[in-house]
């Protein structure tokens, strides 16, 4: 079976994404005995979370058990490693970079997330990178992304990327969370207990220890050419700087993440429905079986609401199973709701403050890319007459360039609804997510 | 929520049609409220390519038009500030594949110069002294010194801009339901003016049958692809002879004909493809396919540059192919500015400026009779 699908590229099912998710999806699918292609990026699977070197035995990994269970029922599946889906047609056509197309009866797409970020004076340096960045970096390569790292932003997350550089035997400058994880008491440590339900195992906080510091923010970076330290200051509930609670903090690596914005590009080729998630992220509508709007398209993992690895090899396995045609046991629907409720309170108890926005000063770049800074966004509203953020981005930029906004989306649209006095909106972040070509690929491959 | 006021005219839509027409009757001392129902520049504007050119035009009354237009953005720039509108009088360049097309490029541009427009043979080697990497195949062409371009969505997030600074109003998320005594009903309540100017672009045909006075505009879909950013590998706006007999063409089926271009930013511009499939947004594989190959011939560099994005839009356009523009003898004080099809923005300078003339009872400077809004209901002659 496997061998005919492959020459014919066509299958029951494909699976888009390799990480946790898709994993879950593309062995609960070959179970039951259908035919599963399994398309992603990277050259092994694992995705960021089980990121791994070839001959890795999984010392440094959380929930490797997990994996190898996991990678070892893809067995019967193939793995179409190295090729970037870059458009899905209806029916379903799926195009990835360097091979030809695969079709499939059903879709189960799993492609995760980046890191969000929020911009800042000085986050351009090179220097500064996403927590997200230096976790790849360490996980993928083995290299350490400095020699003293100042990691921040909020969210476990940040956790997670500090044990991990200190297990690595990386000097760690300080964990600075801007929040104050109140839904999970007052005690750091409930952080880390919610860290080990979520399945990142507990202990990071044992390991960072007294560098972690919550209520604080990386207000600047510093350095000419590249970084040379950090400006960090205690912030209020709202996240405005408490004055006189300022210092600076020499570091050569910064690495920041506020949360995640999950790759919505691929659901919105297809048409998929989207919301707005708790966390402020726009995300696709899945229904119990983890169905889309669209018929035949399934949705795990990030792309349906950012919940950790858990909940995605959950959502996966639902997925996965439904479509196969099989539905899911009430077990797997049980783990989930609770996976869910979890991950929900998480994100209220790591929100995004407004705060943020007062550091982004007129001069401050908010789109990398095209260099667009903060006034000619706010000029583009103020003068030009823009109401939304697609308009910002047609008349200023913001979000144009190589990285088409996966960057500075989130940030430009918090931008423009704030300067128009409103809170952000699901047709704000519709308005710049939607990609129709969502990897780059060159003219003569498109050409054919 | 009712509110009424009263202006002397009203413009619906906030595209370059609608901007231009707004702006030159704030400048000419009217009271003008702009209605659109979306954000500025949300229609078609924002999902075209900005090419203002004279030298895909054939002698006739679209020609008149484009080399009235084409003089009025130049006027246009020097009053707003060629750089706040992103303009450029970058040149065009027709390539001819063939000897055949070259010859018919050869025909066409005499009759073109016989009616005003610039445009010089040019030999193999000559082109390639303009555009150092087009591809060796290319047999003879012409160039076109009057072709120029604009950023369409800031131009006209500009002229509306100077329409507020004049004096007028221009309302966004405000949609025209149907027409009423002297005025119009909208999402928020009734607006009066003497005229009301209908600048619906792709969607005027409705708005015109809500007036009760119908003109057929309908979607012409089309595809445009984005590069990532590049040196300055490409100078002026480039295409291939046979877009000319493309935009001319009344086939249903799918026609693509490349139109190359790079950008201030460094992104090359590949358009654009022509299809009457209605309003359908999804995107087509195959014609994006097509475009791409024939970029390619055009300029072989490209086969090796990524494509980055590509977004689509629906010309407005009318059976015989030419704007609606005037008052509508049908509904007295209703005024059209529509159908420009696949050149708005380079005709919305002219249209911008005889709409203009009309409302303050000048003789306009061109004569409208062509663009006559009720000429589909006539008797054919
Ligand atoms: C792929 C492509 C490439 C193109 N390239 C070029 C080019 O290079 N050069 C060129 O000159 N032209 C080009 N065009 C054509 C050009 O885009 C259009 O002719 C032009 O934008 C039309 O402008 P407009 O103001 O008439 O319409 P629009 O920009 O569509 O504006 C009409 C506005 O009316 C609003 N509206 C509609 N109904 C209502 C209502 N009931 N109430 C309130 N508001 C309403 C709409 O929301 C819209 O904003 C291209 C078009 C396409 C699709």
């Amino acid at each position: 079976m496997p061998n005919s699908s492959a020459e014919r590229n066509e299958y029951d099912v494909a699976v888009i994404g390799a990480g946790p998710a898709g994993l879950a999806a593309a062995a609960a699918a070959a179970d039951t005995g259908v035919s599963v292609a399994l398309v992603d990026s990277g050259p092994r699977p694992g995705g960021q979370y089980w990121r791994h070197r070839t001959g890795d035995d999984g010392t440094h990994h959380h929930d490797w058990a997990e994996f190898t269970r996991l990678r070892a029922r893809i067995r019967e599946v193939d793995h179409l490693a190295e090729h970037a889906v870059w458009h899905i047609e209806p029916g379903f056509t799926v195009h990835a970079t360097g091979r030809d197309p695969v079709r499939a009866r059903r879709l189960v797409l799993a492609p995760g997330a980046h890191d969000r970020q929020l911009p800042f004076p000085g986050w351009t340096l090179p220097g500064v990178y996403t927590a997200g960045g230096v976790q790849a970096l360490l996980k993928g390569h083995g290299v350490l992304a400095g020699k003293r790292i100042v990691v921040a932003g909020t969210g476990p997350f940040l956790l997670a990327v500090a044990a991990g550089l200190l297990d690595a035997g990386a000097g760690v400058a300080g964990v600075f969370e801007a929040g104050t994880p109140a839904g999970f008491a007052r005690h750091p440590l409930a952080v880390a207990g919610a860290l080990g339900k979520l399945g990142e195992g507990a202990g990071y906080l044992r390991v960072v220890g007294r560098r972690y510091r919550t209520r604080t923010m990386v207000i600047a970076a510093h350095g000419t050419g590249e970084l040379s330290g950090v400006t960090v200051a205690k912030v209020d509930a709202n996240w405005q700087v408490v004055p006189g609670t300022e210092r600076d903090v020499a570091c050569d690596a910064l690495a920041v993440g506020y949360g995640f914005t999950p790759q919505l590009e691929l659901p919105l080729q297809l048409g998929c429905a989207t919301r707005l998630d708790a966390d402020g992220s726009l995300v696709a509508t899945a229904d119990d079986r983890q169905m889309s709007t669209v018929e035949g398209v399934f949705l795990a993992g990030e792309v349906c609401g950012v919940g950790g690895s858990a909940l995605a090899v959950t959502e996966g396995l639902i997925a996965g199973r439904h479509a196969a045609g099989v539905s899911a046991g009430s077990r797997l629907l049980r783990r989930r709701r609770a996976q869910r409720r979890f991950a929900g309170a998480l994100h209220q108890a790591f929100p995004l403050r407004r705060g943020w926005l007062d550091r982004v000063g007129a001069d401050t770049v908010v789109c990398r890319c095209e260099e667009v800074r903060h006034r000619a966004v706010t000029a583009a509203v103020d003068d030009l007459g823009a109401t939304d953020p697609r308009t910002v981005k047609l008349l200023a930029r913001p979000g144009m360039g190589l990285c088409q906004g996966r960057v500075c989306g989130f940030a430009t649209a918090c931008v423009v609804a704030d300067r128009l006095g409103r809170t952000l909106i699901e047709a704000d972040l519709r308005g710049l997510a939607a990609r129709p070509v969502a990897q780059p690929v060159t003219l003569g491959e498109l050409a054919g | 929520m009712t509110r009424s006021d009263v202006s002397d005219v009203i413009v619906i839509g906030a595209g370059m049609v609608g901007a231009m027409t707004a702006y030159h009757c704030a400048a000419a001392g009217l009271r003008v409220t702009v209605l659109e129902r979306d954000a500025v520049a949300g229609g078609t504007t924002s999902a075209c390519e900005g090419n203002i050119l004279v030298s895909d035009k054939e002698p006739g009354p679209e020609l008149d038009l484009a080399l009235l237009s084409i003089r009025r953005w130049q006027e246009l720039a020097d009053e707003l500030g060629a750089d706040s509108l992103e303009y450029q009088a970058k040149g065009g360049v027709v390539v001819a594949m063939s000897d055949d097309t070259g010859a018919g490029l050869t025909a066409f541009t005499a009759s073109q110069r016989a009616a005003g427009i610039d445009a010089q043979d040019v030999s193999s080697a000559q082109l390639r002294e303009r555009e150092p990497n087009l591809s060796p195949d290319a047999r003879s062409g012409a160039y076109y010194p009057q072709d120029a371009q604009v950023q369409p969505m800031l131009a006209t997030a500009r002229l509306l801009r100077a329409v507020r600074d004049l004096g007028g109003t221009v309302r966004t998320g405000t949609e025209v339901t149907g027409f009423v005594e002297r005025g119009v009903a909208t999402s928020a309540g009734i607006v009066h003016a003497e005229h009301v100017v209908n600048a619906a672009g792709t969607w005027a045909g409705q708005v015109s049958e809500l007036a009760g006075a119908p003109v057929p505009v309908l979607p012409r879909k089309g595809f445009i692809l984005v590069t990532e950013p590049l040196p300055r590998t490409i100078r002026h706006k480039v295409y291939t002879a046979e877009y000319v007999a493309n935009v001319a063409s009344s086939d249903a089926g799918l026609e693509t004909s490349v139109v190359v271009e790079g950008t201030k930013a460094g992104t090359v511009l590949i358009g654009a493809s022509r299809e009457r499939v209605g309003f359908d947004r999804s995107m087509s594989l195959p014609v994006v396919r097509k475009l791409a190959a024939q970029a390619i011939e055009v300029f072989p560099f490209l086969a090796d540059v990524a494509l980055l994005r590509s977004y689509l839009g629906f010309r407005p356009y009318c059976p015989d192919h030419l704007p609606v523009l005037g008052p509508d003898p049908r509904v007295p004080g209703l005024v059209h500015a529509c159908g420009h099809e696949g050149a708005g923005i380079g005709l919305a300078a002219g249209t911008g400026h005889l709409i203009a003339q009309v409302l303050t009872g000048k003789e306009p400077d061109l004569d409208l009779t062509p663009f006559r809004p009720h000429r589909f209901e006539e008797a054919p002659a």
